[in-house]
């Protein structure tokens, strides 16, 4: 590869504090040679020129679900990395609720062999914490780590024994690994599909109170103040969990905490006359409590931002609500739809940025989501000002349930670099 | 009420019964005003029209019921529709056959009207969306019943002339109850004022947000109310532990002669059936002729259903 140059380019790098206006330098080995105001040119390199956008280290998704195996007709490899490109992330972790799930080290293999046949991007895959997802015997954590598993969740099921949550916290902090959890008692979330109030009781809708995720939460963190090991609270949706956490953190306790795209950006109020693309896991909520989870990243309580990707086919959404399939698109209009947050005053910029890209790698002990001098050249290139509309025909995943049709959106991904090379532009 | 009836507020709007959220309360009057004229023709010996004739009705019921559909039936015989009913129990469902495809099969046999009966809340919102007839909802989940709510509006206008400034108490199992809800919409938008009384587990939160005043105990609930609206309570909510048993539900909300008397002195008791006697109502009270209105509101809900399908129906 020759050696790139992109210039006259606003670099927003939280991992070291920058934005300024500079030059991008790229190696021969895809590699950041240089960046800044201060960075050199080179002759002999190819020049990309970048006047009026916006350069940030590729977005590092930490939640995503990818249809393979088992469910290809909902996503692949390839069309969720072309997904995830367009819309300017480098680096994802992939769920292991597969058919079958990723709970072994074969399964382990296969997937990183597909993920690197078929996908343009870094996947980090995830093992279930027990197997088959059922919340009775925990996976074995240290052979799965040393086959290249990044993190251990049950998704969007929820350790309820206790007694095992202790021992997968004791055991796991021996070895060094993360923890993710999906805060829900099952018995308060038995049957429901939207948040407890008003709007369920006007749908008719079993609902679900936001004690069903504060209590999973309290008890988790209980846990982990005897047995401290690296534990992620995968998606809060409330203000009384961000209590419980604010709480927790004052009195010492180590854990990270992320939300999704979607908790952040819509309510409950979204979801009309049953449109069950909005039907979510955890629920959307009222308008206080989106409002507080914002608050929550301002206040540094919420360390990530996911997209929470999850592709349905139309048949599993053309049903009832209560019968619909849970889960929406995202990983695509996931940048787009925070800077919504930015354009509208609810955060800044740097904050924006930061839960998307140097947080996530920071919990994940990977080396992403920064372009420090050596750093690999993933770099996503956007127009911070640029109107669009979603449309769903145009996204590039092979599911089409976003639960964002037709919102207009400001701020666009126009090119995304993947260790220097060019892998989309628009 | 001549000039109001020239009014049609139903023909060029909507084509479906979805629930009574979707109605105008000129709407609601239209298909009150229409139904007060079919309950002379019931009483009559002769209750055959043609306004339906060549019209096909089927009614879709997923969900078992007997006065519901039975009266529908009628009312669409009555008018002389062609009337189908299916009772797709849990057959469907075995078979793996979705709404969307029951319906778009049935679409295929051009129906004008399809009732629909659903244990899904918005069942009967995504049907309209896939089919080219009238969708009349006749009961979803624990969403709406609005032809329910019609025929009770139309009972109590029957008896007490007008709503507008009655006090109505609808007591029981609300957060279940589709009949409920449907009921606090209509007679709302009619201009009386409702009281809910249930105890705590069986009251939906936000309830207070639909425009009630919620209360747990029968005396305060039913002072000075016109209309006593009693919901049935299902056996499967003592297996949910809802609540402790059925005599301590009867104990305290059990309506019975000395409860009633927490209400004005002639009040109406009401019921959308089926009773269960000795557990929300007192058996001796479900017969008094002077005070239930349980049978006029079976007979009245022919009328009513039959104004719903003449109105909707094009």
């Amino acid at each position: 590869m020759k050696e790139k140059i992109l210039t006259n380019v606003r670099i927003i790098d939280p991992s070291q504090k920058m934005d300024e206006i500079g030059n991008i330098v790229i190696d021969e080995k895809g590699k950041i040679k240089s960046i800044g105001k201060k960075s050199g040119t080179s002759k002999s390199a190819e020049k990309i020129d970048l006047k009026g956008l916006v350069a940030i280290p590729g977005l590092v998704d930490m939640k995503a679900f990818v249809g393979e195996p088992g469910f290809e007709y909902k996503e692949n490899f390839r069309t969720l990395s072309q997904a995830a490109l367009a819309g300017g992330v480098t680096s994802i972790v992939t769920m292991p609720n597969t058919k079958p799930v990723i709970d072994n080290v074969s399964m382990v293999d296969f997937i990183i062999r597909r993920g690197r046949d078929k996908a343009k991007v870094n996947l980090f895959p995830c093992a279930s914490i027990t197997r088959q997802m059922e919340g009775n015997q925990m996976t074995e954590f240290g052979l799965l780590k040393a086959r290249g598993i990044i993190g251990f969740s049950d998704v969007n099921k929820t350790i309820q024994n206790s007694e095992l949550m202790s021992r997968i916290m004791n055991y796991a902090s021996d070895i060094d690994v993360l923890i993710m959890q999906h805060p829900e008692d099952y018995e308060l979330a038995k049957n429901s599909c939207i948040n407890q109030g008003e709007v369920a009781t006007r749908l008719g809708l079993q609902g679900v109170s936001d004690i069903a995720e504060k209590i999973i939460i309290e008890r988790d963190l209980s846990l982990l103040s005897e047995f401290p090991c690296r534990y992620h609270i995968n998606q809060i949706s409330s203000k009384n969990s961000l209590n419980v956490i604010k709480k927790n953190k004052s009195n010492g306790i180590k854990f990270s905490t992320g939300v999704s795209i979607n908790n952040l950006s819509l309510n409950q109020n979204d979801i009309g006359e049953f449109r069950t693309f909005l039907k979510l896991s955890p629920p959307l909520r009222s308008e206080e409590d989106r409002l507080s989870l914002i608050e929550g990243i301002k206040n540094d309580l919420i360390n990530v931002i996911v997209s929470d990707h999850i592709p349905e086919d139309e048949e599993s959404k053309r049903l009832p609500f209560a019968q619909a399939a849970t889960g929406s698109i995202g990983i695509e209009t996931l940048l787009s739809l925070s800077l919504e947050l930015y354009h509208n005053e609810s955060l800044p910029l740097e904050k924006i940025i930061k839960c998307l890209t140097i947080n996530p790698a920071k919990i994940l002990k990977i080396d992403k989501g920064s372009l420090k001098e050596g750093s690999d050249a993933d770099i996503c290139i956007f127009d911070l000002e640029k109107p669009w509309v979603v449309k769903a025909e145009e996204l590039k995943s092979k599911s089409k349930n976003t639960a964002i049709e037709n919102r207009k959106l400001q701020g666009k991904v126009k090119m995304t670099l993947l260790q220097g090379e060019v892998v989309y532009s628009n | 009420m001549a000039t109001e009836k020239k009014v049609t507020a139903i023909k060029n709007t909507p084509k479906h019964l979805l629930g009574i959220q979707n109605l105008s309360v000129l709407e609601a009057k239209e298909i009150l005003n229409e139904a007060k004229s079919f309950i002379k023709l019931n009483r009559g010996s002769s209750k055959k029209l043609d306004v339906l004739r060549g019209k096909t009705q089927i009614n879709l019921f997923f969900e078992p019921s007997t006065r519901t559909q039975s009266s529908f039936d009628l009312a669409g015989k009555r008018l002389g529709a062609d009337v189908m009913t299916i009772n797709m129990g849990n057959s469907a469902l075995k078979k793996g056959e979705t709404l969307i495809d029951t319906a778009m099969t049935l679409n295929a046999m051009h129906p004008d009207i399809i009732v629909i009966r659903h244990q899904d809340s918005g069942a009967p919102n995504l049907l309209s969306q896939k089919v080219n007839c009238t969708v009349i909802n006749a009961g979803d989940g624990r969403r709406e019943h609005p032809t329910q709510a019609l025929l009770d509006a139309l009972t109590i206008i029957n008896r007490k002339g007008n709503i507008e400034g009655l006090k109505i108490a609808i007591c029981g199992d609300i957060l279940h109850s589709r009949v409920a809800r449907s009921n606090i919409y209509l007679m709302n938008m009619l201009g009386a004022e409702v009281n809910v009384i249930a105890p705590k587990t069986l009251m939906p939160k936000g309830i207070d947000n639909l425009g009630v005043r919620s209360f747990t105990d029968m005396k305060k609930g039913l002072d000075g109310c016109d209309i006593v609206m009693m919901l049935r309570l299902q056996n499967e909510r003592m297996q949910g532990s809802f609540l402790p048993s059925k005599r301590e539900y009867y104990e305290f909300f059990g309506l019975t002669p000395e409860k009633l008397k927490f209400a004005k002195k002639d009040a109406l008791l009401m019921h959308p059936g089926p009773m269960n006697r000795g557990v929300e109502i007192d058996t001796k009270l479900a017969d008094d002729i002077n005070v239930s209105l349980v049978k006029e509101q079976v007979e009245l809900g022919v009328a009513v259903r039959m104004a719903c399908l003449k109105l909707y129906c094009k």
